[in-house]
């Protein structure tokens, strides 16, 4: 019987930029891996070894210059972009949130493909993470832990397949950062989302990942399970 | 002051232009300090200045005796050579030069050929050339200004535009927000010139008509025609501007692209 396709698929991945001064520069060499239905992959490695190049690859916010990526069995290539992007969801190291009201924000994805959501719907992903009654302020006026969470639940409104999380609580403090974290790591386990996520700490990796991407310099150093490879 | 030194008009006219020269240089040298990069390209940016408008001052004593359809080729030249200033204030955006011309083909190129069918303005180029000159010259400030400014909010917002791509959003939405603050930035100093038409400031046509002699109420009314003019022309090339510039900033595969400068 033929393997079913794998949510998300990486197979030699590598991205190249042409720096003005330095010439051609590798960024990305040869990345692989392979995603089930409800897995997360942990994405770890030293600051410039190219995690956040990966992510914005899997968001499609730059294009690889070979190899190829899956979603569903599906080229990237095979699918409009903003529908691709809607499919995975990603959540930035910093939330640049829209100004305007958390509501304008959360509805801002499905509205993109003229979807309207309710007010119990923007309701009940602010009580998801964790903010209900929050709806009306003004983005202006969150603090960074809030912002984040907004931005989070920003994300899930799309209901996307995969989510990717590019150190989402790099930019906080210590209080709201274990706080964050723990929320993201039970929506992921409560939804079986999918999920990509870059991440310095590595008591939370152990917690949450099934698989884990240790890089170095733009190359995979190490691909597996977290015992496998945080205790190698 | 100057006419008791200077006794012909050409002498006297080149010793007004020493003086305005010789302050804006000044206060340009002050402003340098300040850190105004505009500084460093005054006193270049004024000799330039002079010997186009003596050249075309030359050149129009030649030509306005001409038939109307000399106009044409004329304010082609004026909005090619606008063309080229504007895509130096935006080096970093590809294809400034197409843009800047197609947008101001439609919004000065239209709104003249507009006028000049109604009979609004004299088809003849005695009109054609200075009423058009001026629109063209204020489409190009327009132009400039719209492209500027929204070059600017897109790098000073990459992170909130690529989150709306992120969350699914087209180019042409992600970036909307900024559009739309570039074309009220924009026509803001066009806006505010048919506003304080009268109060705060007496424009030149209307000065040099009624100094040659027409009635002042023509000369208003004309006044107010050429302010309406600029100002819908350069609504035009900004709309039209709207439309086009987004593509450029971003790949086919809807990526927002580096644009350094
Ligand atoms: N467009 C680009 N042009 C040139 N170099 C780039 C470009 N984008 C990224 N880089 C370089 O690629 C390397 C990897 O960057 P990346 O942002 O992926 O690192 P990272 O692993 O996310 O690091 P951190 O943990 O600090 O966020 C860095 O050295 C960075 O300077
Ligand atoms: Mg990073």
């Amino acid at each position: 019987m033929p393997q079913p396709p794998a949510v998300l698929e990486a197979i030699a991945l590598s991205r190249t930029v042409e720096d003005v001064r330095e010439g051609p520069k590798s960024l990305l060499r040869n990345i692989d891996f392979r995603l089930e239905q409800g897995q997360v992959l942990a994405v770890i490695g030293p600051s410039g070894a190219g995690k956040s190049t990966l992510l914005r690859l899997l968001n499609r916010l730059d294009e690889p210059t070979s190899g190829q990526l899956l979603l569903q069995g599906k080229d990237f290539r095979e699918i409009e972009p903003a529908q691709l992007r809607r499919r995975i969801g990603m959540v930035m190291q910093r939330a640049y949130l829209f100004p305007g009201t958390v509501a304008f924000n959360i509805r801002y994805g499905p509205a993109q493909h003229g979807v309207s959501l309710e007010h119990d719907q923007v309701e009940a992903l602010l009580e998801h993470v964790g903010m209900s009654g929050y709806a009306e302020r003004d983005t202006a006026t969150l603090s960074g832990g809030e912002a984040q969470r907004i931005s989070i639940a920003r994300a899930l409104a799309n209901h996307p397949e995969v989510l990717l999380l590019d150190e989402p609580t790099s930019a906080l403090d210590d209080t709201s950062k274990a706080g964050v974290e723990r929320l993201l790591a039970m929506i992921v386990r409560e939804r079986e989302t999918t999920c990509v996520w870059v991440t310095h700490e590595l008591a939370q990796t152990r917690r949450v990942a099934d698989l884990v991407l240790s890089m170095r310099d733009g190359h995979a150093v190490a691909l597996g399970p977290p015992a496998q490879v945080l205790d190698a | 002051m100057l006419k008791f030194l200077f006794h012909t008009q050409v002498s006297l006219g080149l010793a007004q232009a020493a003086v305005v020269a010789l302050v804006t240089i000044i206060v340009a040298q002050l402003a340098a300090r300040r850190g105004a990069l505009i500084g460093r390209e005054v006193p270049f940016a004024l000799l330039r200045g002079l010997l186009q408008i003596l050249a075309v001052g030359a050149l129009l004593a030649l030509l306005l005796r001409g038939p109307w359809w000399t106009s044409i080729p004329m304010l082609a030249a004026m909005i090619l050579a606008a063309g080229t200033i504007i895509r130096q204030r935006v080096p970093e955006l590809p294809g400034a030069y197409s843009i800047s011309l197609l947008c101001m083909c439609a919004g000065a190129g239209g709104v003249i050929a507009f006028m000049a069918i109604l009979g609004i303005v004299e088809p003849k180029v005695t009109m054609l050339i200075p009423v058009g000159s001026m629109v063209i010259a204020n489409n190009m400030n327009i132009q400039a200004l719209f492209l500027n400014r929204f070059l600017g909010e897109v790098r000073a917002h990459r992170g909130e535009i690529e989150s709306a791509l992120a969350l699914g959003a087209k180019p042409g939405s992600a970036v909307a927000p900024y559009l739309r603050a570039s074309f009220d930035a924009s026509l803001i100093p066009a806006a505010n010139n048919v506003r304080s038409l009268g109060i705060v400031w007496i424009p030149g046509i209307m000065a040099g008509m009624v100094l040659s002699g027409s009635s002042p109420v023509y000369a208003a009314l004309y006044q107010f025609v050429v302010l309406g003019m600029i100002f819908t022309a350069g609504a035009i090339s900004c709309i039209v501007a709207t439309q086009l510039v987004p593509r450029r900033i971003f790949t086919p595969h809807q990526q927002l692209r580096a644009l350094t400068r």
